[in-house]
Formats: C-alpha cells, structure tokens, sequence
C-alpha cells in the first residue's frame, strides 16, 4: 500500500455510485461525542460558578454542591478523550504551505468561494486552528484546574499562584468557549459536515469542494495494478 | 455595665447575658452584602457596627481564648504534634478558628527579647475579598454592624473565599466539605453576648464593643504603651481592606510583619478583582455575542452548500478507480 499523506488510515471511499467516502471510524466518532458531551457539561458546570445569573444551573447536576465536585471530574475525562482524539488527529492538522494561501484568502473562504482557494487535504487552516487552539486550552484548564481543585490539592499552591490559576482558568475557559461555538457553527454552515460525525461518511462533493487533496488520494488509493 | 437587651448589638463581652429572653438580634433583614447575589435588597434597618479589639501588649499567650473558641463553636481540633514552639495547633484548621502565633523576636534596638503573640483569625474586613470571590449566592454574608459570616447551608465548598482573602483565614472542612472561619460569635452577639474569646481573656487583650468604642479604646492604649518607651505604637486597621471588624493594638506598627507575617498593606489581590471584575463581564459579553451573533448569521445566510458540479467533478475522480463490474451497471 502506498503511504497515506492526506489521509488517516479507515479513510476511504465507501461508495461508488453516488461516491461516499468514509471520513472517521465508528470508535472515533464515538470518542469525538464522549469529548463533546464532557466539554458541554463542563462549560455549563463551570459557567454556573463563572456569574451569579448563571448560578441556577447547579440544578442541572444537582445542586452547587454536586456541580463543585463534579466539574472537575468532567474535566479528567474530557482531558482523556481529547489526549485519544489528539493522537490520532495531530499529524493531519500539522500546518502546511497552502495553509498559509487559504488564510491570506479568508475572505473567499467567508464568501464560499472556494474554487480561489488552494486544494486542501483532511483539513483546512481553521480546522486546524480549532484542533490546535482546543489542545493547548485544554491543557491549560486542565493544569490551572488542579492547581484550584479544592478537594484533593488544596496545598499544591501557594495562595497568590491560586489566583492566577483561577484568573487563568476563566480566561482559558472564555476562550473554548468562544472556539467551541467557531467550531460548532463552522461544522452547520459547511453544510453536509456534521455527517462526518455521525454516520461517519461524508459525500463525493463535498471531499471534492473542500477537501480535494485528501479525496485524490483516496481514490488513488482505490485504483489496482493490474498484477496486483 | 450591663447589657441592656433594647440595645441593636452588645457594648461589652465583659458582662453577663441578659437573663431575659431576647429575640435574635441578626437575620436576613440585617445584611448588607451577600456572595454572588448582586441584586440584593438593602436591609430594612442599620445596626452600629460592633469590633473585637486585639491589644497583643497585653497578651500573655494562655490561649484561653482558643479553648473558648473550640468550646462554644463545638470544634475538635486535632491533637497533634510539638514543633519546639508554644503555637498550637499549627496552623488554623477547620475545627480551630483562631490560634494564637508565637513569634520570639530579638529587638535590634534595645537588644530585648519579645514575644510577640498574635491572635490570628478572621478581620472581618468591611470589604472582604472572601464574600467578592465566593460563587455560591449567600454562602457569605456581611451584616450591618460588620460581621462577615459564611452560611454553611448555602456554602459549595470550592475555596474561592481562599482565594479572595487577603490574609490567609478560610479553611475548607475536609469531611464537610464547607468552609469555616471565626463567626465574630454572630450567634452570641446576636442575642447580647460578646465573643467567646473575649470573654475568656484574663488580660482583657480582647475586647468587643461598638467600633467607636473601641476605637477609642485602642487610642488610649496606643498612648499608654508610647508613654512607656513603644514609640511605634499604633492600631492595626488596614484601610486597603475598608477597615476591619477585628484589629490589634501592636507594639511595632511601622513592622507587622514581625507579627507572624501581618501584611503590611493587605488588600483584595488585583488578579482577584480583575477575575471577579473584567473577566466576568468581557467574558460573558463576548460569549453571548458569539452564541447569539452565529445563531442569526446561521439562520440568515445560506451556508456554504456543495453544488451538483461538485458532485460530478468527485464522481469523475473516483470513477477511473471502479471495479469493472461497477463500471457496467
């Protein structure tokens, strides 16, 4: 087999007529919502303690009590599922030269118009912007997190590193938030997206109109030697 | 003097309760400030705010008032261990709200060995950085005459009032998972008694009454100890907290520090305030503005859609690569 440099192994073209292609795996998908869901919970656990008009979600969990020590459990397992979606996701979102084209190009990313805009694999500039910008939060929050978890470090800091720590924490927090709703809005408005995630397939168009790179390889890949 | 039961908060821990009984003198209607809940309504009257006094000069280090205080509070601290110094325990806990720091100090200037013991525990500062950090509405609550006290019932448990507090009080029960500091004995002063500690103190270094009062109470002290060489002499009510409900008379007030680390300017932390301040309301400004602008954009703009030429240029692509069989039907 040839080696993959646009796509991840499990990629492949699924069906012929019209083509389907195959853009992450049963257990990827799955991960992908574990890390989801933990992260919804979590903005809206750490939300409720972040403004007093938001204090009433506590009842979501529970009460204050719960959403206190629940949160930060959310966040272990949000940490972990991510750690598993990074390692296998990190390679494909490493920047490439047509990276820096598609981001000179932004405003005919906006317009849609993306025949202006280079052949992209897996990945373009802001998917890769949201894959980098979620790792390095989430490793932000996760070591201010147990820098103020109360409960089982009270001690691990000083007083005066507590409170960076909590002023690090809600700043970080700010932003997945803000990156959260990039990523959820980009997936809506780049309609026939969402489907990469759930059933897992996502159409022949589609790979061509924003992934064309990736989709090439993919049907290179499908093509047999004769001898073979 | 006695404590006369009309009055809004005890004059003195010195006397004897009232033996009439009295209706609880603190309530809802009596506070001031309460965490996390920015729309609180202003309380129906205005109690004269009341001190504790501390005058280290006079203390002498029996810790009676630490018995007094695991006594009324019902606390349990635990036996621990000698650390070759008097301070025990080591530090405060959540069963110890007030423990009494030994510090031996050689004075450069006159060559003398002091003790210099200080009564630490909660300042109950007239504005207090635990009830500006605390998430959870009404577990801290600042009361008219100036008591801050947490109300367990409300309280979560996340240590932001450790954060918040400017000198170090807060401790969260490990078991409760609530957190606990000196009430200023709300419970006591609520029906016309001074604090425990007060009124265990042999020496009279402990001394509660109106904040006037006191006041010029800790005036007259400050100018009996200059008369009798302490030229440093003064209080210790740090205005960068608004004042407190606790302060000291302190033979060396140009050094607090010498006194177990008293800060010398104690103020709520700026990374506090801009977390509990700017973060908060740039934060949640820029999140509704993302949230509510991407839901319009959403459901005004078409969307970026693939088009049926797409479809075809795919098709194209892929076509070279089907199986032959494929290719016929």
């Amino acid at each position: 087999m040839s080696k993959r440099y646009y796509s991840q192994p499990g990629d492949r073209i699924k069906e012929f007529n019209p083509v389907v292609v195959s853009r992450y795996r049963g257990f990827t998908r799955a991960n992908h919502w574990l890390t989801a869901f933990s992260l919804i919970a979590l903005l809206l656990s750490g939300m409720a303690l972040f403004s007093p008009y938001l204090y009433f979600l506590t009842g979501l969990f529970g009460g204050g009590q719960t959403t206190r020590w629940l949160h930060p459990f959310l966040g272990v397992l949000l940490f972990f599922s991510f750690l598993v979606l990074f390692l296998q996701l990190w390679r494909l979102n490493l920047p490439k030269p047509e990276d820096v084209t598609w981001v000179e190009k932004i405003g005919d990313v906006v317009k849609g118009d993306e025949e202006k805009l280079p052949e992209l694999g897996k990945y373009n500039a802001g998917q890769k912007f949201v894959f980098w910008a979620m790792s390095g939060l989430i490793v932000a929050l996760v070591v201010s997190g147990v820098m103020i978890w109360q409960q089982y470090f009270p001690d691990l800091v000083s007083i005066p590193a507590r409170r960076w720590a909590v002023l690090a924490h809600s700043l970080a927090a700010v932003a997945i938030i803000l990156v959260f709703i990039l990523h959820v809005y980009a997936a809506i408005w780049t309609r026939g997206t969402i489907s990469a995630m759930t059933r897992g397939t996502v159409t022949g168009g589609w790979a061509w109109r924003h992934h064309r790179k990736w989709l090439r390889e993919l049907a290179g890949r499908e093509r047999r030697d004769p001898a073979e | 003097m006695t404590t006369d039961p009309n009055l809004d908060s005890p004059r003195t821990a010195v006397s004897n309760p009232p033996i009439q009984p009295m209706p609880v003198n603190l309530g809802p209607g009596d506070v001031v400030r309460a965490s996390a809940m920015p729309d609180l309504p202003a309380p129906t009257r205005e109690l004269t705010p009341v001190a504790k006094l501390i005058d280290v000069s006079k203390c002498i280090g029996c810790k009676a008032c630490q018995s007094a205080c695991a006594e009324w509070n019902d606390t349990h601290p635990e036996i621990g261990f000698n650390t070759g110094s008097y301070q025990n325990p080591a530090d405060l806990s959540d069963q110890m709200f007030t423990l009494m720091r030994f510090n031996e100090y050689e004075n450069p200037e006159t060559g003398d060995f002091e003790w210099l013991i200080r009564k630490d525990g909660c300042m109950h500062c007239e504005d207090p950085g635990c009830l500006k950090a605390c998430p959870a509405p009404g577990a801290i609550v600042q009361y008219s005459n100036g008591i801050v006290d947490f109300i367990s019932d409300n309280c979560i448990g996340c240590g932001y009032c450790v954060t918040g507090c400017p000198f170090d009080i807060p401790r969260i029960s490990p078991t409760q998972h609530v957190s606990k500091k000196c009430t200023l004995c709300s419970d006591r002063v609520a029906v016309g008694q001074g604090p425990a500690c007060a009124k265990a103190c042999p020496t009279q270094a402990i001394v509660f009454g109106t904040k006037e009062d006191m006041v010029t109470h800790a005036n007259a002290r400050v100018e009996d100890l200059k008369s009798r060489g302490y030229d440093k002499a003064g209080i210790y009510d740090p205005q960068g907290v608004g004042g407190t409900h606790v302060f000291y008379v302190l033979q060396h007030a140009d050094k607090p520090q010498l006194y177990s680390n008293l800060p010398a300017d104690p103020k709520i932390s700026g990374v506090v305030e801009s977390w509990k301040g700017v973060t908060k309301t740039v934060g949640l400004a820029a999140i509704g503005l993302a949230a509510v602008g991407s839901v319009l954009h959403g459901l005004l703009s078409r969307g970026n859609r693939v088009t049926a030429e797409d479809d075809r240029e795919a098709k194209e692509l892929v076509e070279p690569s089907l199986p032959a069989q494929d290719k016929e039907a």
